[in-house]
């Protein structure tokens, strides 16, 4: 909502500066986001204040008080070397004038006694003729052999549109000689108004809120109209089909108006709020709601049949050809105002072209009613128009205001256009609003709050907002006003204290409040430990979007998804953003690709959840994942290490080794070959809980055919997702073993075994064959080529032996050497070499 | 035979002033002082002595053994010095050269503030709770006071999920709030102080300010005896902690369905210091949080009465915090996985 001081001072003296209004206001929950100043400046040092001081005008200037004022045409002659041009005389008060230049079109020559804005020699202002927005500062010239000494005004040069295409004319009673700022300046609060606001939806609305905030007494007129016509009673009628549709219909009449545009001062403020000017009898409809928050809607009456408007649902097939021309279906979930013909309006959001007012317009209904806020809201949706009027009474409109603004209309579109008001208004009121009490405790406000306030002084808070309060022992009995429809329980209320109290005053207190059974997410504490392990690996952690697309899924998998598998969305913004991820990878494999554009060496993981939708439940599942990505140089390149070789395969799964030791998961899963067609056939595995044989995840290098559907021109690229949840259940605490003093004997072997053993079999039969002596056991080289024979390779393992209670001796090692060395043999066909 | 011995003794001593490396001296050891050698051949020689010669001749030799044996020691220990000297001096290194590259992770900058703010609340006696990213429309607006077809839904704008016909509505979460609700159902009657961090989504174009995913962390407390004036001093206590005893902040009245009263927080403009600039919209502040007291609807809907029990809510957005406290430019890197981005933090 944006707020005019002037015409807020019309409701309510202002005794602070516009800077420290801004801030009451904000403190009271009315936050002020712009001051925009218009031909005034800002207090000094003021945060809200423009900058005045760049290359480029703010939107608003300030108008110097002695070269920038009010102008009379005193004679318009010809230019006497350019047929464009013409040479106004502008006087400005005490017999002084000047003669300027100008080639504004809508200055013609014989015009005498316009009111103009005038600039003279020295005012800054916005240059009207540069292509780009920049100061100008007048200096006196002379244009084709004529001089001039000053400048007749568009409001693109004051500041106050971007309209350059003719000066700005005045109204005729503009006080010639007056500094412009004096005249028109002012200063408009823009106020961010949270829904619950909607009483300050107008400038009376935020006049009480001002007058409550600076103890300033309300000026709150009751509107006068001046009725010179015959009784409204029996020339217009009002059927409500259902009050709950709509509580209130209220209607008055005016005849013999007359269609022009309005007077300039309320065009000036219809601007300023935001508003188009269009006819005097739209502008004062507008004008209204913007004063007093009840929306109007003026109907031609010569074209509404009996003058009879009816409130009621849409019926289903009707059709409304509405203001801004669009042909629209109708539903019985819209209340219409119709007359005995057909449906004329849509209730609170648009009237109907048909019966609006045009030039023709002689006898003008006008209609103020309350309707139902949810259909409103649900009309606005369905048919995509919100407008001034449906966001007022989506929020709720006062029920006793119709009257009230309509006899201000009334009288200003007397004044405006004319026309001849009939005595009394038509209002059907069927349900009349009953004014809610509530009781509100001293100690409900204790216990809120935090604060003692005596039933007086919480009486004295709220009844400058408009509570008329009822002082009792320990409590206040509320009545709330009609236009705090917000306020329905004693929690609002308590909230109108502490807003009033200021929340500042509040006390900072810490919770004595009795401390919670603690409770410990074992799962948080988990995923702690697993980001600080990979980080402590070197990787970094990434986020990437939850939402994908099926397009993404395909690039990794090189197949296209099933589209059931995955949850949607029903209004993405983007089709990138459309789908809700199953698998972390497929993004994350993006991110990869494009970290490789710019970086030699990327190593990647993401903690997420993904989402599988469950055929049985309404919501889906959202495992916990771990994806990890790598790809480029094992190490950044330095003097060091000039050309470092690619991570592969064994970078990733040694991270992961880390990691499942850490978890103390490491003896309860195994790495088998991986079948996934996205990965390199040799060069991927998948990790399996041994116990059950099932999968946690798969890892390894991207096939060539993936990595090129990627983008990725590195020759290796490795990843891995794993189910974290899966995982995290495994984990075990750490298990202390005893160290053991007597020294350690280690001993080498080599076991050269066909190539189809793997290293993991050799290592098993290695440790089942030595038993409880053997301590360790560790492969430390790995061999193809002469003199081992082709289709064979040598795996050599390095043990260690030890005994808790003694040295051991050769004896008794190479007892268990020649029986790990048989074992080999019958097992796994293996020969061995120390 | 003396004279003889003084002859060796005297040569030794000789050649071992010439000698300058450890391995000539190894040899003039092996010349005078071994087994064999001009020395022990005299010693051999002993056995033609008289009884009487025999000791004093047997004394000098020892004599000169020791002597020729401390000459090489303190020569050996001189050569040794000075070739570790040489050595080391071989050794030298350019020490403004590059350290080998020791690559180190980082955790993303919204992980580390989320941890920044857990760490800080749970020194009040909050812990850390989670709750689904995918919502029923009940969970997310309902049972937290968003009346249907009111306009405090237009304040967030929401991601609805495709579902079958006849399904409850589901949403993307907007905010952790309905975390709120599942917090307070898993624990009434219990008092309850749990922070709710997470993912939550809005149907926002994505440019330099807004993001169609963020994170936020949601903080609850539910008791008998808990006022506005603790949540207060509870959040002023975060600031204190997270923007540093310098940091000012206000409260003013602000609007969630789901709390009443309810609080905006604003913090004293960082980079201005409160004179006005683009990042505050020269208003001198900048919004960082939202709070209230719950709303008794909502405690009702948690399974308390709002008659006995009160509480207070709040949330925040890592990602704001970030921007703020580093004069991030732009919002689209947090997710974009960009490691020059993500290498700063
Ligand atoms: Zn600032």
């Amino acid at each position: 909502m944006r707020v005019p001081l002037s015409w807020l001072k019309e409701y309510v003296d202002i005794t602070l500066s516009p800077e420290e209004l801004a801030t009451q206001l904000t403190l009271a929950g009315l936050e002020v986001g712009s001051i925009d100043y218009i031909g005034v400046e800002a207090a000094p040092g003021s945060a809200w204040a423009p900058d005045l001081s760049g290359s480029e005008p703010p939107e608003h200037i300030p108008w110097d008080a002695q070269k920038v004022v009010v102008g009379e045409l005193l004679e318009v002659n010809q230019h006497p070397n350019a047929d464009r041009l013409t040479v106004p005389v502008v006087g400005y008060g005490e017999g002084r004038s000047i003669a300027v230049v100008t080639g504004a079109p809508n200055i013609k020559v014989g015009m005498q006694g316009e009111k103009v804005a005038l600039a003279l020699t020295g005012a800054k202002l916005i240059d009207g003729h540069s292509e780009t927005r920049k100061w100008v500062t007048l200096k006196p010239t002379k244009l084709r052999g004529v001089a001039s000494e000053g400048m007749v005004c568009s409001e693109l040069e004051l500041g106050l549109s971007e309209e350059h295409e003719g000066i700005l004319f005045l109204p005729d009673d503009a006080p010639v000689g007056t500094p412009l700022r004096e005249y028109i300046g002012d200063v408009v609060l823009d106020i961010d108004l949270t829904p619950n606001l909607s009483r300050a939806l107008s400038i009376v609305g935020v006049a009480r809120e001002v007058a409550a905030i600076t103890g300033q007494p309300l000026k709150l007129p009751e509107p006068q109209v001046v009725a010179e016509g015959p009784s409204i009673e029996g020339r217009a009628k009002v059927t409500v089909e259902d009050p709950q549709d709509c509580p209130r219909f209220t209607v008055g009449l005016v005849e013999g108006v007359t269609i022009k545009p309005s007077p300039w001062w309320m065009q000036q403020r219809l601007r300023l709020v935001g508003m188009r000017p269009i006819s005097n009898i739209v502008d004062v409809s507008n004008y209204v709601m913007l004063e007093w928050g009840q929306p109007s809607h003026a109907f031609d009456a010569d074209t509404i049949q009996d003058r009879h408007l009816i409130a009621r649902r849409a019926k289903a097939g009707e059709k409304l050809r509405t203001l801004d021309n669009q042909q629209r279906q109708l539903s019985p979930e819209q209340i219409v105002v119709a007359d005995p013909r057909g449906v004329q309006s849509l209730a609170g959001v648009m009237g109907g072209a048909e019966t609006e007012v045009t030039d023709a317009t002689r006898n003008v209904l006008l209609e103020a009613a309350i309707w139902n806020p949810p259909v409103i809201r649900r009309t606005v949706q369905a048919l995509k128009l919100p407008s001034e009027a449906s966001k007022r009474f989506e929020r709720g409109v006062d029920p006793q205001a119709p009257p009230v603004a309509l006899r201000r209309a009334l009288e200003l579109l007397r004044q405006v256009s004319g026309g001849t008001v009939a005595q009394g208004l038509v209002d059907v009121y069927s349900q009349p609003w009953q004014a809610q009490q509530i009781e509100l405790t001293c100690a409900e406000v204790r216990r809120l709050l935090g604060i003692e306030l005596s039933a007086a002084q919480i009486a004295d808070l709220l009844s400058g907002l408009g509570f008329e309060c009822e002082v009792g022992v320990d409590s206040v009995l509320v009545v709330v006003p009609s236009y705090r429809l917000d306020v329905t329980m004693a929690a609002d209320l308590v909230e109108e204290v502490a807003r009033m109290y200021g929340y500042e005053k509040l006390p900072n207190t810490l919770l004595a409040d009795e401390l919670p059974p603690q409770y410990v997410d074992e799962v948080q504490i988990s995923e702690r430990r697993v980001k600080d392990t990979l980080v402590a690996c070197g990787a970094q952690e990434v986020i990437t979007y939850s939402l994908t697309s099926l397009e993404v899924v395909e690039t990794l998998n090189g197949t296209a998804p099933d589209a059931s598998e995955y949850l949607m969305l029903e209004n993405p913004i983007a089709p990138e953003r459309s789908v809700l991820r199953r698998d972390i990878l497929p993004e994350l494999a993006q991110v990869l690709a494009d970290n490789l554009r710019e970086q030699s060496r990327v190593v990647l993981f993401e903690v997420g959840r993904v989402f599988h939708p469950q055929p049985s439940r309404t919501l889906p599942d959202e495992p916990r994942r771990l994806a990890l990505a790598l790809a480029g140089q094992r190490n950044v390149v330095s003097w060091h290490e000039a050309d470092p070789p690619l991570l592969d395969y064994f970078d990733l799964k040694g991270i992961l080794e880390t990691l499942l030791e850490r978890l103390g998961v490491d003896a309860q899963v195994t790495f088998t070959p991986a079948d996934d067609a996205r990965f390199h056939p040799g060069r991927s595995a998948y990790l399996i809980q041994t116990a059950e044989g099932t999968s946690l995840g798969v890892l390894g290098e991207l096939h060539p055919d993936t990595r090129d559907r990627l983008g990725l021109t590195v020759s290796r690229a490795v990843v891995a997702e794993l189910d974290l949840d899966a995982l995290l259940l495994l984990q075990m605490p750490p298990r202390y073993r005893v160290i053991h003093r007597p020294p350690a004997v280690y001993q080498d072997i080599a076991v050269i075994a066909p190539t189809s053993v793997t290293a993991e079999q050799a290592h098993r039969v290695i440790q089942a064959a030595a038993g409880p002596l053997l301590e360790h056991v560790s492969l430390f080289d790995v061999y193809t080529g002469a003199p081992i024979p082709e289709d064979q390779r040598s795996l050599a393992f390095r043990m260690s032996f030890r005994a808790a209670d003694r040295t051991l001796s050769d004896a008794e090692i190479n007892k268990i050497r020649e029986k790990i060395i048989r074992r080999l043999q019958s097992e796994l066909g293996a020969t061995t070499r120390s | 035979m003396i004279e003889q011995l003084e002859q060796v003794e005297k040569q030794a001593l000789a050649e071992l002033e010439a000698i300058t490396t450890v391995e000539s001296l190894r040899t003039w050891r092996s010349t005078y002082l071994a087994k064999v050698g001009p020395i022990a051949e005299i010693s051999r020689g002993m056995g033609k002595l008289s009884a009487e010669e025999r000791p004093r001749v047997g004394q000098r030799i020892n004599a000169v053994k020791q002597s020729l044996q401390g000459a090489y020691d303190a020569l050996e220990q001189k050569l040794i010095a000075e070739q570790r000297a040489r050595e080391l001096e071989h050794d030298r290194v350019d020490v403004t050269l590059p350290g080998r590259p020791a690559p180190a992770g980082r955790l993303h900058p919204t992980t580390q503030t989320l941890r920044e703010i857990e760490r800080i609340f749970s020194n009040l006696g909050f812990t850390v709770w989670e709750s689904p990213e995918v919502e029923t429309d009940e969970y997310n607006f309902g049972l937290l006071n968003f009346p249907p077809d009111h306009p405090a839904r237009d304040m967030q704008d929401t991601f609805f999920v495709k579902m079958p016909p006849g399904s409850p509505k589901v949403v993307m979460r907007t905010h952790t709030s309905p975390g709120q609700i599942h917090a307070m159902r898993k624990f009434a009657p219990e008092p309850v102080r749990v922070i709710l961090p997470g993912k939550c989504y809005r149907m926002e174009q994505v440019t330099a300010r807004s993001e169609m995913m963020f994170y936020q962390v949601e903080g609850l407390a539910v008791g008998e005896n808990i006022t506005m004036g603790d949540l207060k001093g509870t959040l002023q206590e975060f600031a204190t902690q997270m923007y540093g005893p310098e940091a000012t902040i206000r409260f003013r009245p602000s609007y969630f369905p789901f709390t009443e009263p309810s609080v905006e927080v604003d913090a004293r403009c960082f980079l201005c210091s409160g004179k006005g600039c683009r990042m505050c919209k020269y208003s001198g502040w900048l919004e960082i949080l939202g709070a209230g007291m719950v709303h008794p609807n909502v405690l009702r809907n948690g399974g308390y009465d709002p008659e006995r029990f009160s509480g207070f809510a709040f949330g925040m957005g890592p990602e704001r915090i970030a921007i703020l406290k580093y004069g991030i430019d732009d919002i689209r890197w947090f997710w974009s996985g960009d490691l020059r981005f993500l290498e700063q933090f």
